[in-house]
């Protein structure tokens, strides 16, 4: 608990001048010959600006994966299975508070929280019904949860399991990047360091046990929803990457075995240009921090492969339906950069979570684009264009600034502690949110072109009888398990912590044992202690 | 400048983390001359309820985006009635729909700010509607 000292002054150069972009970096009137990179490459050739493959979109579109998640396990599933036939590609799974952070539905923290920001997830049962009648060796499936990732994660294997399919075969991605939580998102249990052996010991257990599986999607998602700029989303997400690989390699890894097992996760926020620069900037600085920084000798690790959402930030309460326009440039920017895989929000996202309307526009302004824009045909078709290969550049040398600033400090971990991304980050929000108040920059229907009636749309009501309901199964199936089975459980996981042994062979024993995500999330803040908010502002 | 400033507790009960809303209020009424108490990340309305009677607030301005807010919001404040600080004015803001607004300034909530809201709106309802308390 801070009472706080003065609010930082802003920096004025970080007030957005006439011709700039949303973050702040100001742009030439025309840009010629000369102005860009000299060498542009190739797509699918180190260092990947123009695209991780050669032939992209004409060897496979994008993965339209839209996340999902609400209410109990069987409202979801149900979700999933509706989507499924729309013509998503991959599933991908949205907990709520308590899953997240850590909390079964039991108890007293979980009140009020059950089902309302996703699915209520406490036990391998609930997990079971969640992924019912779908074959998870014909899905790819994506799972946004962090600190209890590896709870999830172990879920998913015994489900796997118990559905017969070998661990060999099920792909998908676990995105368990704690450094962006202690950054941006704000879902913890334990501090950074324990927070980083955790994420490692599941980069091991992946590489080796689950080969197609993603054990950490890098992320700048969140980022830049909690205020970034560009070039801070692409210099944090990278830091961060560096960071794992850095433990990896500590831990004895092979970067060209656990490099190709790293995914990114990037935002695509509204200035088109800016975004399409941003994600090709990131691509040749990743697989140049690969090469250069750890060593990795095969291209394949050291091509970033990445996941984008539309920006849930820009979308406005007032005249809603005009968020399927800004989704829309969101996603045109994202294929257009050469993502792997998309996520397009909802028209409704800024009063709800998703309804099944708003969702099938959300899935088909994907479809449109790759069926009908014909955007697919060629490869980077911005290639070479001089304004898109000069910010590109000039992203990487922004972001390149702060990775310095943060190597300089002493690495990703440390620069957590001291507060650096953090304060950068509420200093840029903050200067943005002045930037609107003021009217410099226009968000249309907020702060212009703004009407008196603005149209109301049905939106998703999470019943508020799931928590009962919710509390109620996993009560009942605590009651019913063997309790010294139980226990004895627990305590696999607590040696396996303290003794520094990988956490996951332990924790897929107590999943497997009917052991819960709040029980395993227990031994975890009893072992490596919780981390407390510095509540800076 | 015999006027007392006010001061405000600005609160993020509940599981959620995103802080941007709350941050970028904490700093807009610290700019606007208020004193500002930010408690922080994770907290419970026992905790926050204890932080406004300790610091002893003039008003208490709850930011949630769980979801949560018909559970946390009025928890918060019937703890301050129980602990004799019934007269705190509490406000809120978040991801609110407006069925909800009305259920919760039924039950004391005094004003909530939904997405869009201006700072400027926010520091202008403060000074219109919250005194010092007695």
């Amino acid at each position: 608990m801070s009472s706080g000292n003065a609010a930082r002054k802003i920096d004025p150069r970080r007030i957005r001048p006439k011709h700039a972009t949303i973050s702040g970096m100001e742009l030439d009137e025309c840009y010629r010959a000369g102005d860009g990179a000299g060498v542009v490459g190739e797509p699918g050739q180190y260092p990947f600006t123009r695209g991780v493959y050669p032939s992209m979109y004409r060897g496979k579109t994008w993965t339209m994966r839209q996340f999902a998640g609400f209410g109990s396990a069987a409202d979801t599933n149900a979700r999933f299975k509706y989507l499924l036939a729309q013509g998503v590609d991959g599933l991908s799974t949205a907990f709520d508070m308590p899953t997240l952070m850590g909390y079964d539905a039991d108890h007293a923290r979980a009140e009020g929280e059950v089902g309302r920001e996703g699915v209520a997830v406490s036990t391998v049962d609930d997990m079971s019904v969640l992924f019912d009648g779908i074959r998870l060796d014909e899905v790819t499936t994506s799972m946004t949860v962090n600190c209890s990732a590896s709870v999830l994660l172990a879920m998913y294997l015994v489900i796997g399991e118990r559905q017969g399919c070998s661990w060999k075969k099920l792909g998908g991605t676990i995105q368990n990047d704690m450094f962006k939580e202690f950054i941006a998102q704000k879902e913890w249990i334990c501090p950074p360091q324990p927070s980083l052996r955790i994420v490692t010991d599941m980069i091991e257990f992946c590489t080796r046990e689950v080969p197609r599986w993603h054990p950490v999607s890098i992320s700048g998602y969140h980022i830049r929803e909690a205020g970034s700029t560009a070039a801070q989303e692409l210099a944090f997400t990278l830091a961060d990457g560096i960071g794992y690989a850095q433990a990896a390699v500590e831990r004895g890894l092979d970067p060209d075995e656990f490099g190709p097992r790293l995914s990114f996760f990037f935002n695509v926020h509204n200035d088109f240009l800016e975004e399409i620069a941003k994600i090709r900037a990131a691509r040749r600085m990743w697989a140049r921090i690969m090469r250069e920084r750890f060593g990795a000798k095969t291209d394949r690790a050291c091509l970033m492969r990445t996941h984008a959402q539309t920006s849930g930030v820009s979308l406005t309460a007032q005249q809603p339906t005009n968020n399927v326009v800004r989704v829309t440039v969101q996603a045109l920017a994202a294929v257009l950069a050469g993502v792997q895989s998309l996520h397009t929000n909802s028209l409704d996202e800024t009063l709800a979570l998703p309804s099944q309307e708003a969702v099938t526009v959300a899935l088909r302004t994907q479809q449109i684009l790759a069926e009908e824009s014909g955007i697919v045909n060629t490869v980077d078709p911005l290639g070479g264009s001089y304004a898109i290969e000069a910010l590109t550049d000039r992203m990487e040398s922004e972001a390149q600034a702060y990775i310095a600033r943060i190597d300089a400090l002493g690495g990703i971990v440390r620069a957590i502690e001291l507060g650096y991304p953090q304060a950068e980050i509420a200093d840029a929000a903050y200067a943005f949110q002045q930037a609107t108040d003021g009217g410099e920059y226009v968000t249309v229907g907020l702060n212009g072109y703004t009407m008196e009636e603005d149209h109301k749309l049905e939106i998703l009501k999470i019943d508020r009888a799931i928590e009962g309901e919710q509390r109620a199964r996993v009560s009942a199936f605590k009651a019913t398990r063997d309790r010294q089975q139980v226990a004895k459980l627990i305590e696999g996981v607590r040696s396996a912590a303290v003794e520094d042994r990988n956490l996951m062979p332990a924790v897929v024993d107590a999943v497997r044992g009917s052991v819960t995500v709040g029980e395993i999330s227990d031994v975890y803040r009893q072992v490596f202690g919780v981390y407390q908010d510095p509540a800076t502002v | 400048m015999s006027e007392k400033v006010l001061r405000i507790l600005v609160a993020k009960p509940g599981l959620d983390g995103h802080d941007r809303g709350a941050k970028i209020i904490a700093r807009a009424l610290r700019d606007a001359g208020f004193e500002v108490i930010y408690t922080g990340l994770h907290q419970t309305p026992e905790m926050i309820a204890e932080t406004a009677v300790q610091e002893d607030v003039d008003c208490v301005g709850l930011s949630i985006l769980s979801g949560a807010h018909m559970t946390l919001f009025p928890r918060v404040v019937d703890l301050l009635r129980q602990k004799g600080a019934g007269d705190v004015p509490v406000f809120g803001g978040g991801i609110v729909p407006d069925e909800d607004i009305g259920e919760l300034k039924n039950l004391g909530v005094k004003e909530i700010f939904t997405p869009g809201a201006s700072t400027k709106q926010i520091v202008d309802w403060i000074r219109q509607h919250i005194q010092p308390r007695a």
